[in-house]
Formats: structure tokens, C-alpha cells, sequence
């Protein structure tokens, strides 16, 4: 690939280059596909967000956390509880943002605490049952006092404003009809930058190494005196906390949230993203966030494709997503459990078993010769 | 005091029923150390195919005595779901059976929504009613009120359950299962041919799971693609209760939260002075999961092992 070399030896036009493209995507995509595929973009931002947060806790610190939503979760009735009519409170943003992301963050602790001592695969089960506790808390803290409104959810959540711009309108800005969804792709864009970066930071930092070798062996850490409890702790409760600040994000955007939107599938899905694109390894995670939500949008046209060959829609498209992510869940860690975009490292780490084994094979040949 | 009673049972039928799905849990584990997320999914196709027979069964022969249907949807549920389990062991652990600890974990989950998906493209995203073939008496004790269904599936489980461990302890596929699970390398060297050994303990587990499935089904009078997630984490938080990897645990563990949920669902409402209501049932499980994981991960009756890996 010339192109790719002639801008790897650029690195600031390739900067320049990609900042543009991001920049002007949502206007090419809305352009091309239509304008509901803004959303999407802006979809996959979030997701991303999601993807990264638990891509600390999972792909750098290896502790597997099936209840990532419920932070999520947190972060989005703070926002409705301190921004909506629900209480009549209608706090600014910049607010409620940061409490939303405290408020996981506290809940990552409080999880995390007397559960870290266990061991890997009870923590999934223990955190999975967390984010049931907190669904089924959502669903019935409506009566005798309404504190989540329940099934039926919380609407009329107040949009992100800048003073008095505000992002849920449709503006004018150069000429250009700039609508909502094109405010908040930028909006989460910013987001996705912070998060990338403190993600990126993290990972190079002297919590990110340790974090690295609780992952790679636990006594050996503990041995080389690290904290593990506490650094394990701190893993979670970051992760916790970019959920937590994912999930304001998302209840501003939509203006409505309900328990519905923070079953286990979105747990598990978001888990799907960090396993498909590479865990630990961040271009990896975002390819993963980005094809996970991007796709089954294109699945809709399976339902098209059936009509046009069957002359019916024989199964359901939104039916076979699920389907389709659990069995890409089985196949990469059959035969790519490094992921689609693994780190240089990591790849080397899972084939080097391979690598001693062929060489170990080639000298008893050597051998025997 | 009647209703306490009456908790008290329906308590013990349920909680039979868990240590029947705990069983499956809490054996795989005591071999492989591995949880088998895809345990509760068996239990559900167990009740889906036991259905989907029953129906056939009524269609084909109206005549026949329910009992006699019912059985039939056992019959062919029990042999589908060993199969199931043995596929499962097959596909999806075995190979990764050397792998870091993760991947069969992330392969289990994969599994269990590869299941619940397909049977809801097979049955439906509906609830599937039990058709009420089976007999319907009632006896009471103690002013409380006891059905024959209930006695019948605490009987049953009774049985099943005094089977397994006659199996564990006096035969010799029982015995390997116990050498294989102190040791898998010297098990090996004694002759055990540990891969039968892993393959029949989920194909055992399965079929008491495919038997649970048919009970809750008929003891709620409904079936649905997604009733194995909720029951497979309860059967789960029972086998830890008891002590995962310990059999007797299990049937412990099973029937103590059957009660300890049952109670609490009967009197939350009056401890939390209405705050809480009888919703919250589901809640209790993962409660008790927690506190038995905080003070004791050991369970009631487990060994002590080490909690670090």
C-alpha cells in the first residue's frame, strides 16, 4: 500500500488528513446514506465511549465485568433525575456530567471492594448479577415513591446547551443547516478524544504496566509489589466512571430513557466490541465499537434480500443480530482470540505456543534425521 | 404461621428444582473449574423440546392419558439435552481447554445467546403455556396446601439426586469423576481416560438440567426462550452457596435459597414496612450470592480453597 507508507513517513499530514475526515463524516455520510445514518455515527461514538471505559477493565486489567451497563445506567438517571421534570431539577450539563460519572465510580467501588479478592470468573457472575439488581431496581422504584418512574422510563430529559445554543435544534451555522445529530456527532466526538487519550495515557503510565501484569499473573504482581487489591479497584472504578459519564451523555441525546435500554445484551455486546476488535489494544476496540453498531444497521437489508429472493421475510433481521454476535463471539476465540486488530505484543503472546511447537517439532525431526 | 408454612413449601419444590440445575453447575466446575454459562440454556431447551412434544404427542394421540404425554416430552427432552451438553463440551471447551482463562468463559456466553437466540427463531419470542395434563390434587398440611405436582417434583428430585451421588461415590465412572477432578494429569496416568470422563459429566449434568427444565415449566405453567438465564445465575448462586464443586453443597445450596427466596419474597413487604414488594424476589439470589462470596467463598460446605487464582 504506497498510500499508507508515503503517509506513515507524514505522520502530521496523516493527522491533518484524518482529523478532516472526522470532521466532515457526518456530512459525507448524511449526504450518501441518509440522514438517519447520522445517528448511527453518533451511536457508534457512544459505543465507543462504552467500549473504552470497559476495555480498561477488562483488556488491561483482564477482570471480566459482565455488568458493565449498569454504570451506564447510573451515569443516565443521574442525568434524568437532575435534568428533566421528573424532580423539577434542571441542573446544566456541565453538572451533572461529572456527578453522573462519580456517582459509577462510587458504584465500581462499592461492586468492587469485596468482590476483587475472588477470582476471575466469579467476579463475571457477581458482576452480571449487579447489573440485574440494578435493572430490576429501575424497574420497580416507581411506586410508593417514584423515584425511576419504571417500565414506562423518564422522557422530556433536558438536551445538552451551551449557554443558549443548544444542541438538540437544528441551526444555521455558514450557510450550512447543521441538525442535532451533527452537533452531538462533535459533541461525542470531543468525548471519544478525552477518553482516547486518558485511555491512552492510562495504559502507558505506572498503574497501566501494573495493570498489565495483574492481567499476566496476579502473584507474580503481588510479588513485585504492587497492590493488586487497590490497582484492581482503581481499574474498575475508572471504567465505572467513563460508563457512568457514557451514560448522561446518552440520556441527554435521546431525551428518554427506560430499564430497557440497560439489559445484560448491552453488557454483552459491548464485550463483543472489545473481544472483536482486539482487547487491551484501543484502534482495536474502536474498529470493534464501530463495526458492532454499524452493522447491524446494514443487517436491515437482509430483511430486503429475503423479499427479493424468497419473496418474504423469512426470519426477522433484528432477530438474527444476537445470533450472528454470539456466534462471532465462539469463532474469535476459537481461531482469532487475539481479535481483529491486536496489539503487536498480544498477537505474538497467543501464536508463540505455536511458534515453540513447530520448532520443537522441526528439531525431533532434526532428530531423528 | 400458615403462611410461613406455606413459603416453607413452595420454598423446598422450587429450591428441589435448583439443586437439580446447581447439580450440572457445581460438577462441571469440580472437574474443570469452569463455569458453564450455557448450563441454564440447557435447562431451557430441556423445557422447549419437552413441549414441543407434548404438543406433537396431544395432536398425533388426543387420547392418551397426560401422564403418559408428559413422560413422552421427557423422554426425548432428556436424551436431546445430553446430546446438547456433550456438543457443548465438545465445540466449545474442549478445544480451549488449555487457553487463558477467559476464553472459555467469553465462548460460554457466546453460546448461551447462540441458544437463546435459536430457540427463539425456533418457538417464538411468546410465552408457552404447560397444557394442564397432569393430575391436579391437593392435600393440606399444617393448613397449608400442598399440590401433587409439588410432592411429585420434590420426589423426583429426591431421586435423582440420591441416584447421582450412589453414582459418584460407588461406581467407576464415579470414581474417575472424583480422581479426574483432585487431579487431571495423575487421574490420566492411572489409566482414566479423562476426555470420557469431562464428556459424560456434562452429559449427566445436562440431563438432570433437560429434567429441571420440564419441572419449572409445568410448575409455572410457562416456557419461554429466555427462562434459562435467570434460572441458570439462581441454580449458580445455589451451587456457590453450598459450595461449588461439592455435590451435597449443591442440593443444599438449591433448596436453602428455594426457601431463603420464597420467605423473603413472602415478608420483604413487611420488613421494608411496603417499600419493597414481592418483585423483588429475584433480587434475593444475587444477594446472597454476594454476602456468601464476601464472608465464606467457600459456601456452606466447600473446602477451603483458595480464593486468588
Amino acid at each position: 500500500m504506497p498510500i499508507v507508507n508515503y503517509l506513515r513517513a507524514r505522520p502530521r499530514l496523516a493527522l491533518v488528513l484524518v482529523a478532516v475526515l472526522l470532521a466532515a463524516l457526518p456530512f459525507l455520510v448524511g449526504a450518501g446514506l441518509g440522514k438517519s445514518w447520522v445517528r448511527v455515527l453518533d451511536f457508534a461514538l457512544l459505543y465507543v465511549m462504552l467500549a473504552l471505559g470497559l476495555n480498561i477493565v477488562v483488556g488491561y486489567a483482564g477482570l471480566l465485568d459482565l455488568g458493565y451497563v449498569a454504570f451506564y445506567a447510573l451515569g443516565a438517571y443521574l442525568y434524568a433525575w437532575l435534568a428533566s421534570p421528573h424532580f423539577g431539577l434542571h441542573l446544566p450539563f456541565w453538572a451533572v456530567l461529572p456527578l453522573g460519572a462519580l456517582l459509577a465510580g462510587v458504584f465500581g467501588v462499592l461492586l468492587g471492594a469485596p468482590t476483587l479478592r475472588l477470582r476471575g470468573d466469579y467476579l463475571a457472575i457477581v458482576t452480571l448479577g449487579f447489573g440485574e439488581i440494578i435493572r430490576i431496581f429501575m424497574n420497580n422504584l416507581n411506586a410508593p415513591v417514584n423515584i425511576t418512574n419504571g417500565p414506562q422510563g423518564m422522557n422530556l430529559i433536558d438536551p445538552i446547551a451551551l449557554g443558549g445554543f443548544a444542541l438538540s435544534k437544528t441551526h444555521q451555522i455558514f450557510g450550512f443547516s447543521v441538525s442535532n445529530a451533527h452537533l452531538y456527532y462533535y459533541l461525542f466526538l470531543a468525548f471519544v478524544l478525552l477518553v482516547m487519550f486518558v485511555a491512552l495515557r492510562l495504559q502507558d503510565s505506572r498503574i497501566g504496566r501494573a495493570w498489565a501484569a495483574i492481567r499476566e499473573d496476579e502473584l507474580a504482581a503481588s510479588a513485585m509489589g504492587i497492590d493488586t487489591r487497590n490497582v484492581k479497584l482503581l481499574a474498575f472504578a475508572m471504567g465505572a466512571t467513563f460508563g457512568g459519564l457514557a451514560g448522561g451523555l446518552f440520556a441527554a441525546f435521546q431525551g428518554f430513557i427506560s430499564p430497557e435500554s440497560f439489559g445484560l445484551m448491552e453488557s454483552i455486546m459491548i464485550l463483543c466490541m472489545i473481544v472483536l476488535g482486539g482487547m487491551g489494544h484501543i484502534p482495536g476496540v474502536i474498529l470493534g465499537a464501530v463495526l458492532l453498531t454499524v452493522l447491524p444497521e446494514a443487517l436491515r437489508y437482509v430483511g430486503d434480500l429475503q423479499r427479493a429472493v424468497l419473496g418474504h421475510v423469512a426470519v426477522d433481521p433484528a432477530d438474527l443480530r444476537m445470533l450472528l454476535f454470539g456466534c462471532a463471539l465462539i469463532l474469535m476465540m476459537l481461531y482469532r482470540p487475539e481479535g481483529l486488530w491486536p496489539s503487536r505484543q498480544r498477537k505474538r503472546e497467543l501464536h508463540a505456543e505455536d511458534e515453540v511447537a513447530a520448532h520443537e517439532s522441526a528439531s525431533l525431526y532434526d532428530a531423528r534425521g | 404461621m400458615d403462611i410461613f408454612i406455606q413459603q416453607l413449601i413452595n420454598g423446598l419444590v422450587l429450591g428441589s428444582i435448583y439443586a437439580l440445575v446447581a447439580l450440572g453447575y457445581t460438577m462441571v466446575y469440580g472437574i474443570l473449574e469452569l463455569i458453564n454459562f450455557a448450563h441454564g440454556e440447557v435447562t431451557m431447551m430441556g423445557a422447549m423440546v419437552a413441549l414441543a412434544v407434548i404438543g406433537a404427542l396431544m395432536g398425533v394421540a388426543p387420547d392418551l392419558p397426560g401422564v403418559v404425554v408428559v413422560l413422552g416430552g421427557v423422554l426425548i427432552a432428556v436424551p436431546v439435552c445430553m446430546l446438547l451438553g456433550f456438543g457443548i463440551e465438545r465445540l466449545a471447551y474442549r478445544p480451549l481447554r488449555n487457553a487463558p482463562r477467559l476464553a472459555p468463559l467469553i465462548t460460554a456466553i457466546g453460546l448461551s445467546i447462540v441458544l437463546q437466540n435459536v430457540a427463539m427463531l425456533i418457538w417464538g419470542r411468546q410465552y408457552i403455556a404447560f397444557p394442564p395434563l397432569l393430575p391436579k390434587g391437593q392435600f393440606e398440611i399444617l393448613g397449608a396446601h400442598i399440590s401433587v405436582l409439588q410432592l411429585f417434583i420434590v420426589a423426583l428430585s429426591v431421586t435423582v439426586m440420591l441416584g447421582l451421588w450412589f453414582t459418584v461415590q460407588k461406581t467407576r465412572l464415579g470414581r474417575a469423576m472424583r480422581a479426574t477432578a483432585q487431579s487431571r494429569e495423575v487421574a490420566a496416568l492411572m489409566g482414566v481416560n479423562v476426555n470420557s470422563v469431562i464428556a459424560a459429566t456434562f452429559i449427566i449434568g445436562s440431563a438432570l438440567a433437560a429434567l429441571a427444565g420440564v419441572m419449572v415449566s409445568a410448575y409455572y405453567g410457562l416456557a419461554h426462550y429466555y427462562m434459562g438465564f435467570l434460572l441458570g445465575l439462581k441454580a449458580f448462586s445455589a451451587a456457590v452457596l453450598g459450595g461449588i464443586g461439592n455435590i451435597a453443597g449443591a442440593m443444599l445450596g438449591g433448596l436453602l435459597l428455594g426457601v431463603i427466596e420464597a420467605l423473603g419474597a413472602g415478608y420483604i413487604g413487611d420488613l421494608s414496612g411496603g417499600f419493597l414488594g414481592s418483585h423483588y424476589q429475584d433480587v434475593f439470589a444475587f444477594f446472597i450470592l454476594s454476602l456468601v462470596l464476601v464472608f465464606r467463598p467457600s459456601g456452606l460446605l466447600g473446602e477451603r480453597v483458595a480464593s486468588r487464582a
